[in-house]
């Protein structure tokens, strides 16, 4: 795919943007819409459009595939150590008042943070996990034929 | 008034877009026309003051959905087969379904209505706690992260083993069997 010029000037342009608008709308969730979900759609398309345009040995020399495996799983345990860590601190799972007993909601703020990051990590691990698996498949249709 | 403009003008988009898409055989404007369609349905999602929902509909559905089915689209065919048999029966399906799902909404109350069971529930009482019980002033990561936090850990739970399940499936996780097992089939079986 040597010959797709503008496309590739302009994803190595966009790549960059893109991956800071993730990163803004994951720490800016506490003030406007936003979060993990979303966020973590977001970074994952940096690396879906990279591998489009670059192809998918390209992307996964930048993010191989066991990163992205093992990012799956390392959000779910973010997310639920954070309530483990509240349960060892005397308070109920998921109580984030246990990360801060002085100011509660300190406390609430920064395992909101933690929360969402595992959320964030998860739902981009996973999405370009599915991308690679599926775009890892040898293609039936040649390129000509779109 | 405007907004009532805007409604119809999206929906009528929508309603469009759905027909032309079940009309067409060619599956990459299909693909193309779905994404088309969630980008109006973010749009419609705004107009509802749902800006949350509105950005998840626009990353997901018209952004990493179309991807994928591209990528399906890769693997097996470029056009769809003419159906054998008539699509009458299915019609009738699903005019009824549709018919039974509008009566439904008959009962439910108006939209923003202040008696509505959404509003009268623990909604307000998270609007009344959320600003000196929690330090971050949005009350939909609030309510999502700490008040509801159960639900959204079962939800990453959720999109986790669905990542899982693809990666069984479409063989993901072949690279580390062979490595394990260099004598095994690679990753096709279970």
């Amino acid at each position: 795919m040597r010959h797709h010029l503008i496309l590739r000037v302009s994803t190595k342009l966009l790549a960059g943007a893109i991956m800071l608008f993730a990163f803004y709308v994951q720490f800016h969730g506490d003030y406007s819409p936003g979060g993990g979900f979303q966020a973590g759609v977001i970074l994952a398309v940096a690396f879906v459009l990279y591998g489009l345009v670059y192809g998918l040995e390209a992307a996964q020399e930048v993010l191989p595939r066991r990163v992205v495996h093992r990012m799956m799983a390392l959000g779910v345990l973010v997310y639920a150590g954070t309530g483990v860590v509240s349960l060892l601190s005397g308070y109920a799972y998921l109580d984030y008042n246990a990360l801060n007993p002085g100011m509660p909601e300190k406390g609430q703020e920064a395992g909101i943070l933690l929360v969402e990051g595992g959320v964030g990590i998860t739902v981009a691990g996973v999405m370009i996990s599915v991308y690679y698996a599926f775009a890892g498949r040898p293609p039936r249709i040649s390129d000509e034929e779109w | 008034m405007i907004e009532t403009g805007i409604n119809i003008a999206l929906f009528s988009m929508l309603v469009v877009t759905a027909l032309v898409a079940v009309r067409l055989r060619h599956l990459f404007g299909v693909v193309m026309l779905a994404g088309a369609f969630s980008l109006l349905s973010a749009l419609l999602l705004v107009t509802l003051d749902a800006a949350d929902v509105a950005f998840t509909e626009a990353a997901v559905g018209a952004g990493i959905s179309t991807v994928l089915m591209l990528g399906t689209l890769a693997l097996t065919s470029r056009r769809e087969k003419i159906p054998s048999h008539r699509p009458w029966l299915p019609l009738v399906v699903v005019l009824v379904t549709g018919a039974a799902i509008i009566y439904g909404t008959l009962d439910m109350p108006d939209f923003g209505a202040p008696d509505s069971p959404a509003q009268t529930g623990v909604a307000a009482e998270y609007i009344a706690r959320s600003p000196h019980e929690i330090g971050i002033p949005n009350i939909v990561t609030a309510v999502l992260a700490s008040y509801r936090g159960y639900d959204t850990l079962g939800e990453v739970g959720v999109v986790f083993t669905a990542g899982v399940g693809v990666l069984l499936l479409l063989g993901g996780l072949r690279a580390r069997r062979r490595r394990g097992r260099p004598d095994g089939p690679d990753g096709e079986e279970g």
